[in-house]
């Protein structure tokens, strides 16, 4: 700290601290001990708190040890001459306002001011998004600020956060110096795939103001959160912070010191404070250095440069008007450059050369009716993609061809079929990396800002907004992005592409047919790829930069509990890393076919958790099952009384037949903790062969959430066909049936579910 | 080569210049004219003198005709230096560690409930310590835990195999060290006892072996006696944290009674530190005309109560006998260590009663208050009432103006904390700093005063050219009080006298540049930084690994010689000044030296000049720094964050501060 720091802390601390005693003390008198608070859609009650001081807070009572501790935290200001230390006091100070933040927000609920009001607000969020806090369920949130993250949220941005794709966040408080600074702020951010969190204001402006009137569109889907125009509530960015500790590092609430030492060696989050720095922004500053989180001013304020509770430098001050720079845009660049060099943020920044910005950020933009200038697929059209491998020298390396009319031909807002050919080579390429290489077009021509890509195969639904038409995106601007791409992230393999658009009908005709045969032949390479057939599984540890102890064993008829991740994309990102998160692991001895056990697995993940998990069968919920981390797509956990299984998606938030919501299983299922009879999986998992193999397979399932049912039919009839019971679907529970065990029961005995006659699971 | 018994300059403290007038001009004696008068015996000086049997003395002097002398019973100069050395080390770690008995005694009393007026104030650091021993605490009372610490404790002093359960504490490279060398320690009376025996005529006459058992004796001092007193002083008055208080003789007052407390250990001080402010014996006082009591000490039992309780200090232990000549000192109460006999000759003189209290310090002509742990609140009313009742005899007083505020109570858990509060404390900061050359290195500067250097002076030297050099330096006992008195102790002197880097880490935390410690038994703290420093990693992994040093400047005293030694067998490289009590022989020099650097990694060298001090100080910082692959150091690289921008820009006047702003209005003031 700096004393001047220091003062203006624990001043902002001691002040924080009184408020929300004094709210509390209300609360206590008007709502009484026993009413409710906590955060939508959370296992974690109040995260900080729980967190920092292992508290459940679920009712105003709960609140009152809270407020004792916080008091605690709270030292003398330093004197002006003769002081005595201030850092850990201030630190201390910082722990106290982050608490008491919470427990002011916590109580905001309950009196119904939280998430903050803001009269024509609107979140952005696509129709595919499945993490609408409740509060937006009526009118698409219209009105409100976003508030706390919650669980499901937090999940799905898991697997970015850990493979870097999303490399940190920032926590954004205050007010830019103009509108235009506010933006290219947030561009810059977005550009490198930070996340974004808003908060604070400079008197009463804030930078979630300004975004707005430039008409930035804000929301989970944008990787743009506005928590709130005041300064506490930036506690909901440490909220989340705490939760990524608690949910993918396997720690416990109370487990303090772990939860904040995690997140300064794990999770790369800065506070930017844009404006004048008030005692309550430098107090809660002094909450997120213990996280390990720098804070960066763009105004005068006392630098600290001694590291060691943050990795790098503590505090900076960069005055907006004295970085050096032709214009405030070019200020605005450094500043954010500045920020990131600070925190030690690394980032893999691949240059597209294409006239709109890219960045992983983009990939949640929603292009709409409205915006539309073309559109291929969905209704109207037909648009597919795809990609096979060529020898070496029939290919020119970067060449894109449009073979066809391109957008300039078409009217505005209107459609046209397109193919999109990508022929690729590689001394490493393999047939079997051609799909996963394919898939990778959705995520690559995604990041592009403006396009919206949506499926995948002939499938594809592309749309292009005008703003992008606008500042000369073309068709033959998909190839580039592709040609950029591949090289940049799957360079080990891939050394040449060309990309061919096809606009001309008839090609478009002729190319279908030749890829719709490709997809055939790998449909039935896939179905005959078994575990039977290969020497070697693959493990991801991807997560272990999370979750320390967790390991995936992946194998052809099991795909990673994130979904992400297949054997094939294990064996294709083993040869473009050798060295990483997924290595072979030969099968060795057999131990139980049924069960799935054999030597190598078990050896390999006893060595790779740390010792934590002895044990792991690949077939089984019952017994070793395999550990998960924390993106699990869903849940799968045994309902004794239904003698089967219920499967629980991540994108379903109400109640469920355990007598919990997903986001409290999730904190047993994930932590690379081994839960018999509860295991986290991935969606694609439910239709293997292998499914509980040894507990019974798809039969097992008597309950399920509808989103699974709506959004994967043919793949849960096939499934259903191929364990015997075409109709069984329909003596599958969800939540718009029942979501009590009783009801459950009653309901498979009306309908026959063959798990009721099964052999007993326990 | 002709050298002056005593500096021409005795002292370099104000106030020790104005009471050294007084007393030139009424011809009192003090250690300065009495240094002056006697030279010191060039023999004992250099170890050439050998009185271990009455074959001797022995004077090993070497002359041109005989450049190698022997003793009558053939001992060598090695011999004879070395066997010296080792009872000096003997005889330190003896007091240390009877320092740390009494503790024990006193830890164990409480558990008994039979201590009156002591308490188990730090519960959180009896878990430590608890843990430390194996003690299991789950479900025990504190009393219980504390009896079963105090138990394991005696076990430790008196045992007989195996080694001292604290030395756990160190590195585990360390540990191995000692193991193969075969100096890790066993009991502390064993090794006491050992040394003594060895030392004996006819015995160990192998100045190397002698050194070798040397370190280990030593080491059961700071891995043993010593750091289990400041355990358990921490469990029985509290782990010190920073606080503000004074040092020098003006804290004495001219119209109170003035108690100065003296000597070592805490036990007895505590108790007069409470009893004090009792109402009865302030009205006591005031109804012998006195408006208060006011209680300052000097030496290290002032350093443990003002480390906890802020009791201002008198000043160092040069100061003792400077304290009785201003005439308003009541009652100088002492108990053991570096009390010079002469004060009670001083003292008739004056009003002024000197009151020994340990059972095994008695002094001529003192009056003698026995201390009993037992019945330790009434001893200390009684002791108090002495001073009262003396305060009507005060006659004329001469008290000096002279004294300086500083932040004392950096215990190393308060270290901990202080980077990085409650929920984030390590030792990483300071790593860090190092790492990055922020800091160049660290340094402990302790030890005595000696009438035979200039009083204070080469502490304030090296110090000062330590911060000039951005070395953050951690201090105890009279080493501290020295520099205290200038204002070295204090956030403020991190502006005036640290380089760059040094200055932003002071900043940073609000810390003087200068650390105080505690008592000189402290030095185990620094023990326990260097071994948590070492464990913390990015500096090696072993106490040996890090950039710094350990520096006695003035020191005179037995137990010094044992803290060097322990230091150097933990690993540090620790330099003397004043003389070197082996320069009679050159091979025990190079023992200690090059010798031990092989072995332990640390050394133990004797250099009078200050400047040289500093040299070779920062050369071998400089050394391990380029060891450990870190950057070379350049203080050119930092300085650059503070409050320093934010103090300008606040002078500036409001169109300038909105500027800063961007043109935002500042907030209403």
């Amino acid at each position: 700290m700096s004393r001047y720091i220091a003062t203006s802390a624990i001043r902002g601390a001691m002040n924080i601290a009184r408020e929300a005693d004094a709210l509390l003390q209300k609360a206590l008198q008007d709502k009484g001990a026993d009413a409710k608070v906590g955060f939508p859609n959370t296992a974690y009650f109040l995260p900080t708190i729980l967190g920092l001081t292992g508290r459940k807070v679920e009712t105003v009572g709960d609140l009152v040890p809270v407020m004792e501790q916080i008091k605690t935290y709270l030292h003398p200001v330093p004197a002006q001459a003769r002081w005595t230390p201030y850092l850990g006091e201030t630190l201390d100070g910082g722990v106290a306002t982050l608490l008491a933040e919470e427990v002011l927000m916590g109580l905001g609920f309950l009196y119904g001011d939280q998430p903050e009001k803001m009269p024509g607000f609107h979140l952005a969020q696509a129709a595919a998004s499945f993490t609408s806090p409740e509060f937006q369920k009526d009118g698409d949130g219209a009105g409100n600020l976003n508030g706390p993250i919650d669980d499901i949220q937090l999940r799905s941005w898991g697997i970015q956060l850990v493979d870097g794709r999303m490399p940190g966040f920032a926590a954004v408080v205050g007010c830019a110096k103009s509108n235009e600074v506010a933006v290219k702020i947030i561009r810059e951010l977005q550009r490198r795939n930070i996340l974004i969190f808003l908060a604070g204001n400079v008197n009463g402006r804030s930078i979630i103001h300004q975004l707005q009137e430039e008409g930035i569109e804000m929301g989970y889907d944008t990787y743009i959160v506005p928590f709130g125009t005041d300064t506490r509530s930036a506690i909901y960015a440490l909220g989340f912070a705490t939760r990524s500790a608690l949910t993918f590092g396997g720690m416990k609430g109370g487990q303090a010191r772990e939860i904040l030492l995690y997140n300064k060696y794990r999770v790369f989050a800065f506070v930017l404070a844009l404006g004048e720095v008030d005692d309550l922004k430098y107090a809660t500053a002094a909450g997120a250095i213990s996280y390990g989180f720098p804070a960066i001013a763009d105004t005068v304020i006392p630098e600290i440069h001694p590291t060691g509770v943050t990795q790098y430098e503590h505090v900076i001050s960069m005055p907006f008007n004295e970085i050096p720079g032709k214009d405030d845009l070019e200020r605005a660049e450094k500043l954010v450059q500045r920020c990131i060099e600070v925190r030690g943020v690394k980032i893999k920044m691949t240059e597209v050369p294409i006239p709109v910005p890219y960045g992983s950020a983009f990939e949640g933009e929603v292009v709409r009716k409205a915006d539309l200038r073309f559109e291929s697929g969905g209704k109207h059209s037909r648009a597919f993609e795809y990609l096979y491998s060529l020898p070496m020298e029939k290919i020119e390396d970067g060449k894109v061809t449009v073979l066809g009319p391109d957008l300039d031909q078409v009217e505005e807002g209107g459609h046209m079929d397109i193919g999109i050919v990508a022929e690729v080579a590689g001394r490493k390429m393999q047939e079997d990396f051609e799909p996963v290489l394919e898939r990778q077009i959705h995520h690559f021509v995604n990041g592009a800002s403006g396009i919206q890509h949506v499926g995948q195969r002939d499938i594809t639904w592309i749309r292009i907004s005008k703003a992008a038409y606008d500042k000369g995106f073309r068709l033959g601007d998909l190839g580039k992005i592709l040609h950029a791409r591949y090289h940049a992230d799957f360079g080990a393999i891939v050394d040449k592409i060309q990309v061919t658009i096809y606009t001309n009908q008839a090609d478009v005709n002729t190319m279908l047919q030749v890829a719709r045969e490709a997809y055939n032949k790998r449909n039935v390479r896939l179905a005959n790829m078994v575990d039977e057939q290969v020497d070697e599984f693959y493990s991801c540890t991807l997560c272990q930069s999370f979750a320390p102890n967790h390991v995936c064993v992946v194998s052809p008829e099991r795909v990673g509990l994130c979904g992400a991740y297949s054997w094939l994309d294990c064996k294709a990102s083993f040869q473009i890393n050798p060295t990483g998160p997924n290595q072979p692991i030969p099968k060795g001895q057999q131990i139980d076919p049924v069960k799935g056990y054999w030597k190598g697995p078990v050896d390999f993940v006893y060595q790779n958790s740390h010792q934590q998990v002895e044990n792991v069968s690949m077939y089984s919920i019952m017994e070793n099952p395999m550990t998960a981390c924390g993106c699990f797509e869903c849940i799968v956990m045994v309902i004794p009384e239904a003698n089967g299984v219920m499967v629980l998606s991540r994108e379903d938030t109400s109640m469920s037949p355990a007598g919990m919501t997903f986001s409290t299983l999730a904190g047993m299922a994930g932590g690379g903790l081994q839960t018999p009879g509860i295991m986290g999986v991935g969606k694609y998992y439910l239709t293997s062969k292998k499914f509980l193999f040894s507990d019974g397979g798809f039969k097992r399932i008597v309950w399920m959430s509808s989103v699974l049912k709506q959004t994967m039919p043919e793949e849960l009839k096939k499934a259903a066909e191929l364990a015997g019971d075409p109709d069984l679907l329909a003596k599958v529970a969800d939540e718009t049936i029942c979501t009590e065990v009783p009801d459950l029961v009653a309901f498979l005995e009306s309908k026959g579910h063959p798990a009721l006659t099964m052999d007993p699971l326990m | 080569m002709a050298k002056e018994p005593a500096p021409k300059v005795q002292t370099i403290d104000p106030a020790a210049i104005e009471m050294l007038k007084i007393a030139e001009a009424k011809g009192y004696s003090t250690a300065f004219s009495r240094a002056a008068k006697m030279a010191a015996c060039p023999i004992g000086e250099s170890g050439a003198c050998c009185s271990i049997c009455d074959m001797g003395p022995c004077r090993l002097v070497p002359t041109k005709s005989n450049p190698d002398p022997v003793g009558v019973c053939g001992a060598t100069r090695a011999t004879v230096a070395a066997r010296n050395m080792a009872r000096h080390i003997a005889a330190g770690t003896a007091a240390h560690s009877d320092h740390g008995r009494d503790l024990i005694f006193t830890l164990q009393a409480v558990a008994e409930g039979a201590a009156q007026g002591y308490e188990l104030r730090d519960l959180s650091k009896l878990n430590v310590v608890a843990g430390y021993f194996g003690v299991k605490t789950d479900g025990k009372k504190p009393e219980q835990i504390a009896g079963e610490i105090a138990a394991l404790a005696i076990g430790d002093m008196a045992r007989q195999k195996g080694t001292l359960i604290y030395t756990k504490r160190a590195p585990k490279k360390r540990q191995e060290i000692w193991q193969q060398l075969g100096i890790a320690p066993r009991g502390v009376d064993r090794e006491v006892v050992d040394t003594l025996h060895r030392t004996h005529m006819g015995d160990d006459q192998d100045a190397d072996h002698l050194m070798l058992g040397s370190l280990r004796t030593s080491l059961a001092d700071g891995w043993g006696g010593s750091m289990m007193a400041t355990d358990i002083s921490d469990i029985l008055f509290g782990t010190p944290s920073p606080l503000v208080t004074k040092v020098n003789l003006g804290v004495l007052k001219n119209d109170e009674v003035n108690i100065v407390i003296h000597g070592h250990e805490p036990t007895l001080s505590e108790m007069i530190v409470r009893v004090v402010s009792e109402p009865e014996l302030i009205d006591y006082a005031k109804s012998k005309g006195a408006k208060g009591i006011a209680l300052c000490g000097v030496c290290c039992t002032a350093n443990e109560t003002l480390m906890r309780q802020g009791i201002p200090s008198a000043g160092n232990d040069l100061n003792q006998e400077l304290a009785i000549i201003t005439g308003a000192v009541e009652a100088m109460v002492v108990d053991v260590q570096c009390i010079m006999q002469a004060i009670t000759d001083l003292s008739s003189k004056f009003h002024t009663k000197i009151i020994t209290t340990s059972p095994k310090v008695k002094i001529t002509g003192a009056t003698h208050i026995e201390f009993d742990e037992h019945h330790a609140l009434d001893i200390a009313r009684q002791i108090v009432r002495t001073a009262i009742d003396n305060y009507p005899n005060r006659k004329q007083t001469e008290i000096p103006t002279h004294l300086s505020d500083l932040v004392p109570g950096f215990s190393h858990e308060y270290i901990r904390y202080m980077m990085g509060g409650v929920l984030r404390g390590s030792f990483r900061p300071l790593n860090d700093a190092i790492m990055q050359g922020r800091l160049r290195g660290i340094a402990g500067v302790v030890g005595c005063n000696n009438p035979r250097v200039t009083h204070d002076q080469a502490h304030n030297d090296i110090v000062k050219e330590f911060l000039k050099n951005d070395i953050l330096v951690a201090q105890t006992g009279c080493g501290a009080l020295a520099n205290a008195k200038y204002g070295l102790l204090l956030g403020e002197a991190a502006m005036e006298y640290a380089g760059p880097g040094l200055r932003e880490v002071c900043e940073a935390i609000g810390i003087p540049p200068v650390l105080h410690l505690g008592s000189c038994v402290d030095n185990t703290r620094i023990l326990t930084v260097l071994s948590e420093m070492a464990s913390e990693g990015g500096l090696g992994d072993d106490i040996s690994d890090i950039p710094g040093v350990g520096i006695a400047p003035e020191w005179m005293s037995e137990k010094a010689l044992a803290i060097g030694a322990y230091f150097a067998a933990s690993g540090v490289y620790v330099l003397f000044g004043v003389n070197s009590p082996v320069e009679n022989s050159d091979d025990v020099t190079k023992i200690m030296s090059e010798g031990w650097e092989k072995i332990v990694g640390g050394k133990m060298e004797f250099v009078p000049d200050p400047a040289e001090i500093v040299r070779r100080s920062l050369a071998h910082i400089d050394a391990k720094r380029a060891a450990l692959k870190l950057p070379a150091y350049d203080p050119g690289k930092f300085g650059k964050s503070g409050d320093w921008r934010m103090r300008e820009l606040l002078k500036q006047p409001l169109q300038e501060r909105v500027n800063a702003l961007y043109g935002m209005p500042v907030a209403a003031e």
